[in-house]
């Protein structure tokens, strides 16, 4: 196994294929602990860990949560609504406030892009990156790697389709790089305005036709569309968004027999993706939501550093 | 009390002079400019193996004051002017309050006069308030001191309000400087837009922001026969828009700061807040046009933009940390390593650029010369001496500067303001 030797878990830029596959084996490791009756391994019994979130998030946030807390590591939540924040504090002497508390580590979500990056020049924790801005969301492409490998064994030459507002999305960006890094296919898919050709650079196809681009996908990966996006004239309308980049039944059939349909969440029924389609087996949003815990888990495992073997106690 | 220069090499661009010559000043005023010149009764100060200069004109500082003491003062911001090898300043009038009136403009002067060790030249705003809606009473700034007038930061959206504040311009033979900016494309941006700003997940400022202004100035610069500058150039299109331009007489002029020239969008990969700067720092692509431009004669100043933050303002998030550059104390020495010392332009092309040009554009009819009569400013430079950058040792209030810790060969080493030396290392 590929030891892991990070510090802080910022984004997918900055793993390699090998260290990627040693956070999708550790994951596989830990996913059984979730199915116990009692659920809890003594792994990060005496660590402390703080959840700092600047944006609303339940899932994300949630996840890591019980991760930490299968793991024995103690956990505290700090959010943004019911923090100091808004009384004028600012962003680093938050950080330095909760440090003084001693903590391992701090999960940071940020609707500012490198939060967790400028985090890292004053911190001594480690920085977990729980999505900051349009830049990344690792643990959410990890735990998608994880589903996908569940379902299609291999990255290799799999042809992936991301789809909606890519110009905005972390989880498309990291999914990107990650997917690229592990030889999929990549193509993305959206209106130009929020599809910059530029991502070309990332080793990705653009196709702004769904129609088109989903032939032959084995995965299609399906954006939250932001309602504010329309009022920037990003798009016309929700009707028109609809009718163009939807995942519809007669889509979905254009696409490969085993595809499977993958979303981060929360989803816009009957918006991005019709109601059907979302609840039925092709559907694995519901899985992605179940591998997180286990990839979280392996992050902090990883990064907190449990010793090799204990793993699984 | 005189001061004798000698021995060292004299480049005066506004007469072609390089040569080996020894400057006598006194009273403030250059007397003697010849190859040997005795005087027993004045300092002397031995240049031999230096290069003296007409006095750097930077003409796009932030002074923040009146109003922002806590980033800039009109003291501190003179020394770092002296430190950086400059002897005059034209200070932006984005104060607070703003210089729209002649209190604010005679309070500048007034206070340079008591406190700053370097010239300072008031530049008023174009529009009350900078609001970009009714025009300042400018020939009444004029008369009480402003040498230009620009809404910098705040970009005179309204056309017809530009075009007007272009043909009133001409009525007292003044320089309009825009800040070339379409809010309405650079938006909430804070980096430039393109690959590394999808990379990094920042929102984009796209070229065509300042592109679509400096086209539109250009073209209401020619419509009014007005004079019309072009600040911080910083993209290609815009480049071959003033070049254009120049071709078919229209009197637009334009400057480049050193951080557009020799830092890229690439750099913010560490979002580091110090190069959060507006306009945005760009491609390399756009360095590479800009230092051709620079060449060609395209652009004809060079500037600093100094914009001086607090460091607790810059220690934040990418998204919410101000805009600039604290530059006055690093810009000679980058212009002399990158440019100078690397035969990318000559040191002559330097001097009228860096003191020149700048007088010649903002009517200061005594400096940027080196000749008996003119102001005595001058600029002494050492362009072996290696230096590295150190923003603790900075003069100016604030630290916001990239480039510390950058090694750097060519400095300015002696400041002469009005005949008396206001730095010196």
């Amino acid at each position: 196994m590929v030891t892991f030797k990070h510090k802080h878990c910022l984004g997918i830029q900055d793993l390699s294929p090998a260290e990627i596959t040693t956070v999708l084996q550790t994951a596989e490791s830990f996913i059984e602990i979730s199915t116990r009756e009692v659920k809890k391994v003594p792994t990060l019994r005496g660590k402390t860990i703080i959840n700092l979130f600047f944006e609303p998030s339940t899932r994300t946030r949630s996840s890591f949560e019980l991760a930490a807390k299968r793991l024995s590591a103690d956990i505290v939540n700090f959010n943004n609504q019911a923090s100091s924040v808004i009384k004028g504090e600012s962003f680093k002497d938050t950080i330095l406030n909760l440090e003084a508390m001693n903590p391992d580590a701090l999960i940071i979500r940020h609707p500012s892009s490198g939060a967790p990056h400028f985090a890292t020049t004053f911190c001594r924790s480690h920085i977990i990156n729980a999505g900051d801005g349009a830049h990344e969301h690792p643990t959410q492409a990890l735990l998608d790697a994880f589903t996908i490998k569940q379902e299609k064994k291999n990255f290799q030459d799999l042809k992936v389709v991301i789809v909606g507002d890519i110009l905005h999305s972390r989880v498309a960006r990291s999914n990107i790089f990650l997917l690229r890094k592990m030889g999929s296919r990549v193509v993305c898919v959206g209106p130009p305005s929020l599809l910059p050709l530029e991502f070309r650079q990332f080793g990705v196809e653009i196709d702004f036709n769904f129609d088109r681009a989903i032939e032959g996908a084995e995965v299609i990966m399906m954006l939250r569309i932001q309602m504010e996006r329309q009022e920037k004239n990003y798009f016309p309308s929700i009707r028109e968004y609809r009718n163009l980049y939807s995942l519809t039944e007669k889509r979905f059939n254009r696409a490969k027999k085993n595809a499977i349909i993958m979303h981060p969440g929360p989803i816009n029924r009957g918006v991005e993706i019709s109601a059907d389609l979302a609840d039925s087996a092709k559907s694995v949003i519901l899985k992605q939501v179940e591998n997180g815990i286990a990839i979280r888990m392996a992050v902090l495992y990883l990064l907190l550093g449990g010793k090799e073997g204990e793993a699984t106690d | 009390m005189r001061l004798l220069i000698k021995n060292g090499r004299v480049i005066d661009p506004s007469s072609g002079t390089d040569d080996t010559l020894d400057i006598l000043l006194e009273k403030g005023k250059i007397v003697e400019v010849k190859a040997r010149i005795e005087n027993k009764e004045a300092k002397i100060i031995d240049a031999s193996r230096l290069v003296v200069a007409p006095g750097f004109i930077d003409m796009h500082v932030h002074l923040r004051d009146p109003g922002q003491e806590e980033k800039e003062t009109l003291a501190t911001g003179s020394q770092a002017a002296a430190k950086g090898g400059f002897t005059s300043i034209a200070c932006m009038p984005n104060t607070n309050p703003v210089n729209d009136n002649r209190g604010v403009t005679e309070y500048i002067l007034s206070e340079a006069k008591k406190r700053a060790v370097v010239n300072v030249f008031p530049v008023a705003a174009i529009t009350k308030g900078l609001r970009g809606e009714e025009l300042t009473d400018m020939a009444d700034l004029e008369e009480a001191g402003a040498v230009a007038f620009s809404d910098d930061g705040h970009p005179v959206g309204n056309s017809q309000t530009m075009r007007r504040a272009l043909e009133y311009s001409k009525l007292l033979n003044t320089l309009i400087i825009d800040h070339c900016e379409d809010r309405s494309l650079s938006g909430e941006g804070v980096m430039n837009e393109g690959y590394y700003s999808y990379l990094f997940g920042l929102r984009g400022i796209p070229d065509s922001s300042e592109e679509i202004m400096v086209a539109r100035d250009i073209l209401l610069a020619q419509k009014a026969e007005a004079r019309i500058h072009i600040a911080h150039l910083s993209v290609k299109g815009a480049v071959d828009l003033v070049k254009e331009a120049k071709k078919k007489k229209v009197k637009v002029t334009a400057e480049v700061t050193p951080h557009h020239l020799f830092l890229t969008d690439a750099c913010l990969e560490t979002y580091d807040t110090n190069l959060k700067v507006n306009p945005p720092l760009r491609s390399k692509e756009d360095t590479q046009a800009l230092i051709q431009a620079i060449k060609e004669g395209v652009v004809d100043v060079f500037a600093t933009d100094h914009a001086p933050h607090t460091a607790d303002e810059k220690d934040v998030e990418f998204d919410i940390a101000p805009f600039g550059i604290c530059g006055l104390e690093t810009a000679v020495s980058l212009l002399l390593d990158k440019l100078v010392n690397k035969n990318v332009i000559s040191l002559q092309r330097f001097i009228q650029m860096s003191s020149t040009t700048p007088a010649l554009l903002l009517g200061l009819e005594n400096k940027g010369k080196i000749c008996p009569g003119a102001d005595a400013d001058l600029t002494i430079l050492n362009l072996h001496k290696e230096i590295v950058v150190d923003v603790k040792a900075f003069k100016s209030k604030s630290r916001n500067n990239p480039f510390h810790g950058w090694k750097l060969r060519g400095a300015a080493v002696m400041t002469i303001v009005g005949g008396k030396i206001v730095s010196s290392s």
